[in-house]
């Protein structure tokens, strides 16, 4: 009887379905487990008593940070879920002014924009840096001839107008070779911290260039011709130093050329392409015992953790006073006039009292 | 190669284009003329099979060459840590258990869910064919459709699963994640507590009504849980009073201490809307390989020969015995095949999960259908976006490890197109 036969086969099948299914659930639920201690004196850590989610999106360049953070915050607290995506600085601020987030990764301040969208929102940040990026601009090994380079000769690379074709139309010196620009994806916020440093608003980045969300790629193309340069976060060069070379850049303040190193970039001698990292949390979430304790902890360890990243920490001051802001739910943003303009400079002299604009 | 393999078994079907070839010639010039001289038609011949051997040997070796990098980047890397552990900045201890967990819900979810609705529409469409005109038009609609979606990309899908499953088109209030007090959701098998955490490091929980319910104050001899449930009478200090050196302090509080809301879900939680949880991740990657599942089914059902369905017909069964018991038996491998095929394409798919989940780092696996998941082509591809070396090596082994994961679920269902599979006649 066929027909017997194949509801036999079907029943056979549905059951494997349905072992592997169990199977599956019963292994994924296993339970954290509980170190039982009625001694009265327990040990600090860890201690499973806190609960409770700690959700937080953002910044891809924040990303290694706030994931160290997390994993060393669950030594600590097991049963503290903290949930981290990458969705991009703007893509997180979007989240965070939804209510979704608790916490939003950013690799630069929030702009007038944000900032408005936030207040509208009812949704209180409280701005908090934890560390310094040293955007590198790196050129291949080989390449002999650039020993520095100025904002202005940069800005000839990389500018539409300029689209500079051969390196000897950057400087007279230069060796009649073409120019091989490469750049990071232009949804990152390395790329618009350098389109706003270096190109400005009113002008476009050339578009001959090639551009990748994969910063090793870009390390790759670089690596790969003599002629070609390109600029990436200072973790991808930390890594990839026997590959390409960093270039000094001049300060047109100082007009001295410096290397991006830890030293020169946490003195803020690396100008102007250095730039803070910053996580915002929602002022909302902040009394919130778990994410209180996280947040203290992240800077607590934030030194520790950049550095591990690939990141350079930021003065012992800056991290003081974020977290006196935290614990005292200081909101607002340091970055902004009252006027909605933008304020730059180095973080010790934006991070200050008397510039944040609460909202 | 002048004694070419094709040429032998081919001595009795050789005379006959010869013949037929003189015949042709016979009839005026116009009709092929290559057909009479044998050496270029079997130079032709040749060439064709020498084409289509390295056409076959090209994309066999790109695969071999793509195995084998991966193999020996990632084989040293494949270690009991891989599968024990979270995602960590430690590439050591770095493992993937939480994206493989959240890629075996998703995926069985999405199974469960694809093959009846997709099997049931290739029913509908094949098998119960309209008789008026306007439903043949209506069937003609649907198809098109289908046949059309099978090529939207999965990016769309992503993002229309975030409005119809993740916020249900904000049918059912508009929370925007678990802890967010303001507005409510439909939910079931939840408990939600105050947590305070006192002096002493111990959890004090009160148990409250509703997500919407007001915070609850410290106040002194209210009654409260501890973290094992039991009955506690909380102290309260005003602030500035001094610690209790004792025991007491476990469970001592100042009076400005701030509360935080947090939810205890059972394993049968269920919400609406859906939130970014596994169903909502299961529920679009359905949408995703539903019109290939269809479409393929389709194909398996039309293969069986209509003799069968007429005999049976004539035998006076139903239309629902005919399906039931001769042609969806007989359409089953065929059905499956098509499925697995569906389900290769679900387990890799990174875009939709990317828009509806959105978590690369998570150190749970998810306990309940509501529960937060990553897959392991996210943290694959975070590993692989990183910029030590050692990460990825681990994103080299963590892609054995989806390679093996999707080559087994294929092998349960080739097993059980194997049992299904049986002569027609």
């Amino acid at each position: 009887m066929p027909a017997y036969r194949f509801s036999a086969h079907f029943r056979v099948a549905s059951m494997l379905t349905a072992a592997f299914a169990v199977a599956v659930l019963v292994t994924g639920c296993a339970p954290e487990s509980f170190r039982e201690d009625d001694s009265g004196t327990r040990p600090r850590w860890p201690n499973p008593e806190l609960q409770g989610k700690i959700n937080i999106d953002g910044s891809s360049t924040v990303f290694p940070i706030t994931e160290a953070a997390a994993s060393q915050f669950r030594q600590r607290y097991p049963n503290v879920s903290v949930n981290v995506g990458v969705s991009g600085t703007g893509g997180g601020f979007k989240r965070f002014t939804r209510g979704e987030i608790d916490i939003a990764d950013a690799s630069r301040p929030l702009d007038a924009h944000e900032f408005s969208m936030a207040r509208a929102a009812g949704i209180a940040a409280i701005e908090l840096p934890i560390a310094y990026d040293g955007l590198t601009v790196v050129v291949h090994n080989d390449n002999d001839w650039v020993d520095q380079l100025t904002i202005e000769e940069i800005h000839a690379i990389y500018a539409a107008s300029k689209a500079a074709k051969r390196w000897s139309d950057i400087r007279p010196g230069f060796p009649d070779r073409p120019i091989q620009p490469f750049a990071p994806g232009t949804d990152s916020g390395t790329f618009e911290y350098f389109r706003e440093v270096v190109i400005g608003h009113d002008e476009s980045l050339r578009s001959d260039m090639s551009t990748s969300e994969d910063d090793n790629v870009l390390v790759t193309g670089v690596s790969g011709s003599t002629g070609s340069i390109g600029f990436f976060g200072a973790a991808y060069f930390e890594e990839n130093r026997h590959r390409v070379r960093a270039v000094p850049i001049v300060d047109p303040r100082t007009g001295r050329a410096v290397l991006p190193t830890r030293e020169t970039i946490q003195s803020g001698e690396y100008a102007p392409l250095s730039r803070p990292l910053f996580i915002y949390v929602a002022k909302r979430s902040a009394g919130r015992p778990e994410v209180k304790r996280f947040v203290e902890f992240y800077l607590e360890s934030a030194p520790e953790l950049a550095a591990a990243a690939g990141y350079v920490a930021l003065p012992p001051a800056i991290y003081q006073a974020g977290l006196s802001n935290f614990r005292n739910r200081r909101t607002g943003t340091h970055y902004l006039t009252a006027e909605g303009e933008k304020r730059a400079g180095a973080v010790m002299d934006v991070f200050q009292t008397h510039n944040l604009r609460e909202d | 190669m002048a004694n070419t393999p094709d040429s032998s078994p081919s001595g009795a079907a050789e005379t006959q284009p010869r013949a037929l070839g003189s015949n042709a010639t016979a009839r005026g010039p116009l009709e092929s003329v290559e057909l009479l001289s044998g050496q270029p038609r079997r130079r032709r011949d040749r060439r064709f099979r020498l084409l289509c051997i390295g056409t076959a040997a090209f994309s066999v070796l790109i695969l071999v060459g793509l195995l084998g990098s991966i193999l020996i980047q990632g084989l040293p890397h494949l270690t009991w840590t891989l599968t024990t552990n979270g995602p960590e900045p430690d590439p050591q201890r770095a493992g993937i258990r939480p994206a493989v967990f959240g890629t075996l819900w998703v995926c069985l979810i999405c199974g469960l869910l694809t093959l009846p609705i997709g099997v049931a529409t290739a029913i509908l469409l094949e098998e119960y064919q309209p008789k008026s005109r306007i439903g043949r038009f209506l069937y003609g609609i649907i198809q098109l459709n289908i046949t059309n979606l099978a090529g939207v990309p999965s990016v769309v899908y992503g993002l229309l699963g975030l409005t119809a499953f993740v916020s249900m088109f904000g049918l059912f209030g508009t929370a925007a994640s678990d802890q967010d007090t303001q507005t409510s959701r439909y939910e079931i098998g939840v408990r939600y507590f105050d947590q305070f955490f006192s002096e002493g490091e111990r959890a004090i929980l009160i148990p409250v009504d509703s997500a919407s319910a007001p915070m609850t104050q410290p106040v002194a001899g209210m009654t409260a849980l501890n973290f094992y449930g039991e009955e506690i009478q909380p102290t309260v200090l005003s602030p500035g009073q001094p610690l209790p050196t004792d025991e007491t302090l476990q469970y001592t509080l100042y009076a400005d201490a701030e509360a935080g809301r947090i939810t205890q879900q059972a394993w049968y939680y269920f919400s609406l809307p859906l939130g970014r949880g596994v169903l909502a991740g299961a529920l679009t990657l359905m949408l995703v390989i539903l019109p290939v599942v269809i479409i393929s089914s389709q194909e398996a059902l039309r293969a069986v020969p209509g003799s069968l369905r007429a005999g049976a017909l004539g035998l006076g069964a139903t239309q629902w015995q005919v399906v039931w018991n001769v042609t969806l038996p007989s359409a089953m491998p065929g059905i499956l095949t098509g499925s697995i095929l569906a389900m290769s394409r679900a387990i890799g798919e990174t875009a939709p999960i990317l828009i509806i989940a959105g978590i690369v780092y998570i150190s749970r696996a998810p306990q309940h259908l509501m529960d937060d998941f990553t897959v392991m082509p996210l943290q694959l591809f975070n590993w692989i976006s990183r910029p030590q070396e050692d990460f990825h090596s681990l994103a080299a082994a963590g892609i054995i490890l989806l390679l093996g994961i999707l080559l087994s679920f294929n092998a349960v269902a080739v097993l059980i197109r194997q049992k299904l599979h049986k002569p027609l006649s």
